[in-house]
């Protein structure tokens, strides 16, 4: 598959013959390539193994990580290769939020915000900061919910909230792209759905990448889809195409409910 | 009729459940009980003040119907010397080692180590002392000091400290190590700004119990600082210990007195250590 799938003009992401093995000749993805298109939300869907996070932890190399994962085949952001960005480079522009809400433990709700910021010794006047600990709050709601409680540690707050908080510290680096791996699927249907409204709110300054198991999910706030099978691209397009007409035989079996 | 049968069995286990464990707590309450009713008269204020008297002077006080003078002042200090000499370098290498063992969990150099460790963490404490002897006492300090009894405490320290700090570290869920990762933060950075603070209570419980663990040693220091009448900061010279001095009263007559107060304030201070690792454990 040398070509993409379908054709998008100025793509914010493009993935080139992506394949990502695990082991010698066992690949979790095979031979990728698809583009992704700027300020929408891209689900990616499909059963548990299919390579969905193995997709969007290759989009900011967080396989660096695991030396014996091998990645092969190109990514471009906004046409640069990103693997001749460093790694803080490139989190800036590409920020991540994992399944299970993962705020640091040990900071406050303020320093989990700036964590980005401070881990990374990039230093800023406190009236900047501040700034960017209430702009990337308020973009996830959360502002109101805690703004008398910054500096108190987030244990205290739901899991609901917990994931908001990692969403706000992904958000205060600006970054083109989030990626989103499952980051509903740990929480009750209220918090869900307010990620849901929160994420279709983003869309407006930023790019998703949504991993999601749920094609509820998909169909409710994706612009465009992917089904993905057994490390293979099976078939991508808009989300309504998708759902309503799929070309694909495994497509339409999965949505339809007989496997997956 | 099966439902009475059923509710007298559970209040019967209910019942052997409390006595067995009543029978595992007396000899505890009634140890701690006997050393406060024989150690409370001789703790004063010169207990801590003054060095552990003569003979000669404990004779005489005992005669004349009073409590024996002095304290164990040389035993706190030289305790204090060496536990201090043995952390300065155990804790540091405990959790450099710790923390290395964590992240290379599956190289063999690594599996080589850990096995190490746990075989010092039994070996008999007297063996860790004889080691000290030959390598210290033998060759650089030509003579008992407090530098081989320290080395001694560093040696039984260090796994304690090795296997906590991997396990407290094993606790954190990887997703927090990633998280600092996604945010573009170098690896020295997530173990030292998120993994450290995160397990900062479990490091610093498992460096508690190592400390209360060496409080109390003695054989080793036997072989190692010898004891000395005298307060001495020197760790090229000989030392005392509290543990040692209860040794050097129970080989003396006139201070019987002295070995349950010096027992009781030991006990103390092992138990006050436990009591702060758990409050920190529990955060």
């Amino acid at each position: 598959m040398d070509k993409p799938i379908i054709e998008i003009k100025n793509p914010i992401l493009r993935i080139q013959n992506l394949s990502v093995s695990y082991e010698k000749d066992k690949y979790a993805i095979a031979d990728v390539s698809v583009d992704i298109k700027k300020n929408l939300i891209t689900a990616i869907m499909g059963p548990s193994g299919c390579g969905k996070s193995s997709l969007i932890r290759a989009m900011n190399r967080m396989h660096e990580l695991y030396p014996q994962i091998e990645t092969k085949g190109k990514i471009f952001l906004n046409e640069k290769d990103i693997s001749k960005l460093s790694n803080i480079e490139l989190r800036r522009k590409i920020g991540m939020v994992f399944q299970s809400p993962n705020p640091f433990p040990s900071m406050s709700i303020y320093d989990n915000v700036i964590a980005g910021y401070k881990l990374n010794g990039i230093r800023q006047k406190k009236a900047k900061r501040d700034d960017i600990v209430e702009k990337s709050l308020k973009d996830v709601a959360l502002w109101t919910e805690v703004k008398d409680a910054l500096y108190k540690k987030g244990n205290f707050l739901s899991g609901g909230q917990q994931q908001r908080l990692c969403i706000a510290r992904a958000l205060a680096f600006q970054p083109d792209v989030i990626l989103l791996d499952e980051p509903a699927s740990a929480l009750d249907p209220v918090s869900t759905s307010k990620i849901e409204n929160l994420l279709v709110k983003l869309k407006k300054e930023y790019t998703i990448v949504l991993v999601t198991h749920n094609m509820a999910q998909a169909a409710r706030i994706s612009d465009y889809s992917m089904f993905m099978y057994l490390g293979e691209l099976v078939e991508y397009g808009k989300t309504k195409d998708l759902f309503t007409n799929p070309t694909d035989k495994r497509t339409e079996e999965y949505l339809t409910g007989k496997f997956g | 009729m099966k439902g009475k049968f059923r509710s007298a069995k559970n209040r019967l286990f209910k019942g052997m459940v409390i006595v067995f464990s009543l029978v595992a707590i007396t000899p505890i309450m009634l140890i701690v009980f006997d050393l406060f009713q024989k150690g409370i008269k001789q703790i004063n204020f010169s207990f801590f003040t003054k060095i552990a008297p003569d003979t000669w002077d404990a004779m005489t006080a005992l005669n004349h119907g009073k409590i024996i003078p002095g304290g164990i002042l040389n035993g706190i200090t030289g305790t204090f010397l060496m536990v201090s000499v043995a952390s300065l370098i155990a804790i540091p290498l405990g959790l450099l080692i710790g923390i290395y063992l964590y992240e290379n969990a599956e190289k063999r150099y690594a599996g080589v180590v850990r096995d190490i460790s746990d075989i010092l963490q039994g070996a008999p404490s007297i063996v860790l002392g004889l080691i000290a002897y030959f390598w210290i006492v033998k060759n650089i300090t030509h003579g008992f000091s407090a530098l081989a009894g320290s080395a001694s405490l560093t040696i039984m320290m260090l796994p304690l400290i090795i296997r906590s700090t991997e396990e407290t570290l094993k606790m954190i869920p990887i997703s927090i190590k990633e998280a600092g990762l996604a945010l573009g933060v170098p690896y020295h950075k997530i173990i030292l700004r998120v993994l450290i603070p995160t397990g900062f209570s479990g490091l610093t419980t498992g460096i508690l119990l190592a400390l209360s663990r060496v409080l109390g040693e003695t054989a080793p220091l036997m072989l190692t600082a010898l004891g000395n009448p005298f307060v001495n900061f020197n760790i090229d010279k000989p030392t005392s210990a509290v543990p040692l001095l209860i040794w050097q009263f129970y080989n003396d007559p006139n201070m019987v007195n002295l070995i349950w107060s010096s027992s009781l304030f030991l006990v103390i201070l092992v138990l006050t250590l436990n009591l702060i690792a758990k409050q920190i454990a529990a955060k």
